[in-house]
């Protein structure tokens, strides 16, 4: 590529794995301090089941995006195909 | 002041694109847009240029609350898209972008089923040359297919409209019930542009096909004309609470499994319709006001993922994130622009996403329907996990991929930077988006309630991914096609026709064969008496022809006699 400039030797901050780990430990944190916050305000709900437990939509997130990766991959045993599989249908 | 249809400037402007020099090309073809913007400011409300023709009347223009904030939005959306091309020097990819940018708006204030046509079509016709300038085998298979299905989503749109107006007299553009076969065909025209479940699949198939720049334009216009025209005709419709429910679940699946990052955003555009469509279908003052207003915020948040995706692609030549990663280090602004974009989508407080999205949400929670509200808030989680997270990370971090392209052009800095202004001034302050919409607002989208759950949807969705990436679940990025719908017309379709064939070959085949083995007994037959050894074939031709003249004489006078 003409675009291309050359790799360079230069070290980023997201290089070093302790820097990305101290990113982890701030988002622990924060998810845990949202789930605290629960406690200190009324909580105006629409549905009972919003106020079950702290953080209820939390972990509402949380099982909804494991159960979408999972699935996802479920779904990619059924519906992966090579990458030009319609090229080589259009030969047919 | 002088008043002229919205839209039509940007079209008529279009044709003189290529008769000007490229130094004032770009300033002019900027500046359709703006003056088209003032011109809306200026115009009054009503419907206005209504004419006859043939005995039906016509309002080509017209302007209320609903058909204005559609139409500030698609000129916004013009502006940014024209600077962030302001590089290509293809007048033919100027020029449709032009006429398609025109077309929509014209299109947002049809007041008649007819002009509402023409304008659907101009959109089609106009947008496919962004496909096809791409100038690739697959881009012009890709733009056939899409143009096949835009143009008989017009088709159908008129059909409806000759039925309807058989039946009730009037073209008129205004709310219609799901009554009658009319109506019907109309909604469906609507459904097919508007990304409907099993009629998507031509905008994951169109858009990742398109140029650098033809992308950020599509995103912006055909969809969302249809999401205007379906909450002007068909508000309250119950059936779309359920289809747009769908839309927003299930195109989420397919994005956190898309290797093209491209097409990623389309899977989750289709995602974002949903929201609108759930909208239009609950159809209270505040649905439909939060269709409108997340129509307006997403318009700038897509473009301006869009155009930072855009910007990887024309500095890196791919856009597969198995191929892309580490590219922050070189193109840090692109980044940075992109991020925005990212939680403007996900609807993070102080974006753009975050105070137009609840107004639907809302609305649904509002009218008691809970298991679409759960599914909402599942999709809600979905965005930021595969627009949020994915687009960015698999971008311009995970693993470093090596690339170190140059930063993106300024022009495309530039067109990024508008739009992630805007997703950030709305966020911060929705006022005057708020007063723009069609209804009164009522609603505090910044509540303490509000803020803290959405936070911790959001983080605990993050939470999610860290958790899958770092135990190894995460489904890696890989060279890949996924089976969509499209593969009933694309494979299933083409199998089945060739099915045919193999059933209706042997059979002609038999046919013939049959027809053939009479034909050559019949010759076989005459062959026996008139070939070389026949009996009536033993003679000279000239003594058979005695022979068959004594036959004649002897017939005769046998008749002759009786």
């Amino acid at each position: 590529m003409a675009n291309q400039q050359k790799p360079d030797d230069k070290k980023y901050w997201l290089d070093d794995q302790n820097n990305v780990n101290k990113i982890i430990w701030a988002l622990y944190i924060a998810c845990a301090l949202s789930v605290i916050a629960d406690f200190f305000y009324h909580k105006h709900v629409h549905y009972a089941v919003e106020d079950w437990i702290p953080g209820m939509y939390g972990w509402y997130g949380f099982i909804g995006c494991v159960f979408l990766v999972l699935s996802a991959k479920v779904l990619r045993k059924i519906l992966m195909r090579s990458e030009d599989y319609y090229d080589e249908a259009d030969d047919d | 002041m002088i008043e002229f249809p919205p839209g039509l400037l940007l079209i008529i402007g279009a044709i003189l694109v290529p008769l000007l020099p490229q130094v004032v090309r770009n300033a002019y073809m900027l500046a359709l847009p703006i003056v088209g913007f003032w011109g809306l400011l200026i115009i009054p409300e009503g419907v206005h240029f209504a004419f006859d023709i043939f005995g039906y009347t016509l309002s080509p223009v017209r302007i209320d609350g609903l058909s204005l904030i559609f139409g500030y939005i698609f000129h916004i959306a013009a502006a940014i898209s024209i600077i962030f091309a302001f590089h290509i020097k293809d007048t033919v990819q100027q020029m449709s972008g032009l006429i398609y940018a025109g077309a929509a708006i014209g299109g947002a204030f049809a007041g008649d089923l007819i002009t509402l046509f023409i304008y659907w079509e101009a959109t089609a016709i106009a947008s496919v040359f962004l496909i096809w300038s791409s100038r690739t085998e697959a881009a012009y298979r890709t733009g056939m297919r899409y143009l096949i299905i835009q143009v008989g989503s017009g088709v159908l749109l008129l059909a409806g409209a000759i039925i309807h107006y058989k039946e009730t007299g009037s073209l008129d553009f205004t709310k219609m019930g799901l009554t009658g076969l009319g109506p019907v065909l109309i909604f469906i025209a609507f459904g097919i542009k508007a990304a409907f479940p099993l009629l998507h699949n031509w905008l994951q198939d169109a858009y990742p096909e398109a140029t650098v720049t033809g992308t950020v334009f599509l995103s912006a216009f055909t969809t969302k004309l249809a999401i205007y025209a379906l909450a002007r005709g068909f508000p309250g419709t119950e059936m779309l609470i359920w289809i747009g429910a769908t839309m927003t679940a299930f195109p989420i699946f397919y994005a956190v499994i898309e290797n093209d990052l491209r097409r990623v955003l389309a899977y989750s555009l289709n995602n974002q319709l949903g929201f609108m469509v759930v909208g239009v279908g609950i159809g209270t003052e505040l649905a439909l006001n939060g269709t409108a207003a997340h129509a307006f915020s997403h318009i700038l948040y897509k473009a301006l993922l869009f155009m930072s995706m855009g910007a990887v692609l024309y500095r890196t030549g791919t856009i597969k994130g198995s191929e892309l990663g580490g590219l922050y280090k070189s193109m840090p602004y692109t980044t940075g622009f992109c991020i925005v974009g990212a939680a403007s989508i996900s609807a993070f407080p102080l974006f753009s996403g975050f105070i137009s999205k609840s107004l639907i949400i809302a609305a649904a929670a509002e009218g008691g329907h809970w298991i679409v509200w759960l599914i909402l808030l599942f999709a809600s989680a979905g965005v930021f996990h595969h627009s949020g997270i994915k687009i960015p990370y698999f971008a311009f971090f995970q693993h470093d991929s090596g690339k170190r392209p140059k930063e993106a052009p300024a022009n495309m800095l530039f067109a990024m930077g508008i739009a992630a202004f805007l997703c950030i001034a709305i966020g911060v302050y929705p006022a005057p988006l708020y007063a723009i919409l069609p209804f009164q607002v009522n609603f505090v989208p910044y509540t303490t309630t509000h803020v803290v759950t959405q936070l911790q949807l959001l983080l605990f969705s993050a939470l999610a991914f860290t958790y899958l990436m770092k135990k190894g679940y995460y489904p890696p990025e890989l060279k890949s096609t996924n089976l969509d719908f499209d593969w009933t017309y694309r494979r299933l379709l083409p199998k089945l026709l060739k099915g045919l064939g193999n059933i209706y070959v042997p059979a002609d085949k038999y046919v013939r064969t049959v027809f053939l083995n009479r034909v050559e007994r019949l010759i076989a037959g005459v062959f026996r008496h008139h070939g070389p050894e026949g009996l009536l074939a033993r003679t000279w031709p000239t003594g058979s022809t005695v022979l068959w003249v004594a036959v004649l004489l002897a017939l005769y006078m046998i008749f002759y006699f009786i």
